[in-house]
């Protein structure tokens, strides 16, 4: 399979980056695949897994918002938190929980408070899924 | 004339003191290199989201539909001014050249019949502005209990600066802070944070057309708010970097100042202590032959 650069930022540092086949990601109005010479495009995150797929197998990093560019070199995907599903623990899990759920309950915005409710479920789902 | 004892006591201090400025510089090259390490691993995001704000805002029209971030208000009534120092001193001209960048711009706004307000993250940059113009500061935002610098500290300042400036509290906020140079040179700067100043965009082959979802006003919407914690971010990096780097020197050069202090009252003790041996055989020489 045809094989494009693919770069996973967070503010902190560099997650990702290299040659891969398949990035699923999580975008703001539904999962989508990108494959190798993808049409350019803009789109933003919700939280939620994004798996990297090369020849030698897959990758799961868990990202909190952010966005994706995707441009005729490559895509890049800028998150607001990421973090390789081998780092998750259950503290870490728990504590960002917590952390959005205050967010739900302090916002008064309706598009942000949805969007809050949002994330405590992803992020609620992504602790079932990794069984901790 | 001090004493010999004097001298001897006063020798043991300046070393004392020579041991504790080496300490501190040794520790300051170590912490050099950690802060150096952040702000390199940071560069990258930093890069991107100037790149992808360029894209984005590029293919934008100003218009009354455009957020007020990238626009602004259509006026320059209010200031902000957000300074970011350190908080500890002991570190050379560090705070001070920031904080007089700051004044200076302030004295000159407050000239031209402006209105000022200032953000001082870091409190020597604080304890320094608090005296000319104490009455402007509107809040101390402090991290000394930070140990490793986060994105969420600069989230956090971030958000505080959007909610001011979406109640109307500013037009325009300005971002102080020192850039990292090298050891001996950081650079104090000014830096328009609101309105964000569109990075040029000079990639060959950036004109292809970008699909967006969900529209490009909303992407711009999320994106701008977050640029402005992302240049926070940096700029809290990059101070941190040049903080360790003015320290590093200044404790350099306070420890060769200590050895040249140590010298020089060697060479009085010594001097001293052989005009007092001197004294002592004239006497017993004179003593000896007026027998």
């Amino acid at each position: 399979m045809a094989s494009f650069p693919f770069e996973l930022v967070s503010p902190e540092r560099i997650i990702f980056s290299g040659e891969v086949e398949t990035v699923v990601i999580p975008a703001s109005e539904g999962e989508m695949t990108l494959l190798a010479d993808h049409a350019p495009m803009m789109t933003s995150l919700k939280t939620g897994f994004l798996v990297v797929g090369s020849g030698k197998g897959e990758e799961r990093i868990l990202v909190q918002g952010g966005f994706v560019d995707v441009g005729p070199k490559g895509a890049t995907v800028l998150a607001e938190r990421a973090m390789p599903v081998s780092e998750v623990t259950g503290d870490i899990l728990a504590r960002e929980i917590s952390r959005a759920e205050t967010e739900h309950e302090t916002v008064e915005d309706p598009v942000l408070k949805a969007e809050a409710a949002d994330t405590v479920a992803q992020l609620r789902e992504a602790k079932a899924r990794l069984g901790l | 004339m001090p004493s010999l004892k004097d001298l001897r006591n006063r020798i043991a201090s300046v070393k004392a003191t020579q041991k504790i400025t080496k300490a501190m510089q040794m520790v300051a090259a170590a912490k050099l290199r950690r802060a150096q390490m952040q702000a390199e691993a940071a560069r990258p995001y930093a890069e991107r989201m100037a790149k992808v704000l360029g894209n984005v805002a590029a293919g934008v029209q100003i218009g009354p539909e455009t957020p007020k971030l990238l626009s602004g208000t259509g006026k320059t009534d209010t200031h902000l001014l957000l300074v970011c120092t350190a908080e500890r001193g002991l570190c050379g001209a560090f705070n001070s050249s920031i904080a007089r960048l700051a004044r200076d711009t302030a004295n000159r706004l407050l000239a031209e019949g402006k209105t000022v307000k200032i953000v001082c993250v870091g409190r020597k940059g604080y304890d320094i502005l608090r005296r000319t113009h104490g009455k402007l500061i509107l809040e101390l935002i402090e991290l000394r209990s930070v140990k490793v610098l986060g994105f969420e500290n600069a989230e956090e300042i971030g958000k505080k600066v959007l909610n001011l400036y979406a109640e109307g509290g500013f037009d325009v906020a300005t971002l102080f802070y020192s850039r990292f140079r090298s050891v001996i040179q950081q650079i104090p700067t000014a830096q328009r944070l609101i309105p964000t100043e569109i990075p040029q965009v000079e990639e060959a082959g950036s004109g292809a057309i970008y699909e967006y979802e969900p529209s490009e006003q909303e992407i711009l919407e999320k994106l701008l708010p977050r640029n402005v914690s992302v240049q926070i971010f940096s700029a809290l990096l990059e101070n941190g970097a040049s903080e360790q780097g003015a320290r590093m020197s200044a404790m350099d050069s306070a420890t060769r100042n200590a050895g040249e202090m140590i010298k020089k009252q060697t060479l009085t003790y010594n001097r001293t202590r052989q005009a007092q041996i001197t004294k002592e055989l004239i006497e017993i020489i004179s003593g000896a032959e007026a027998l």
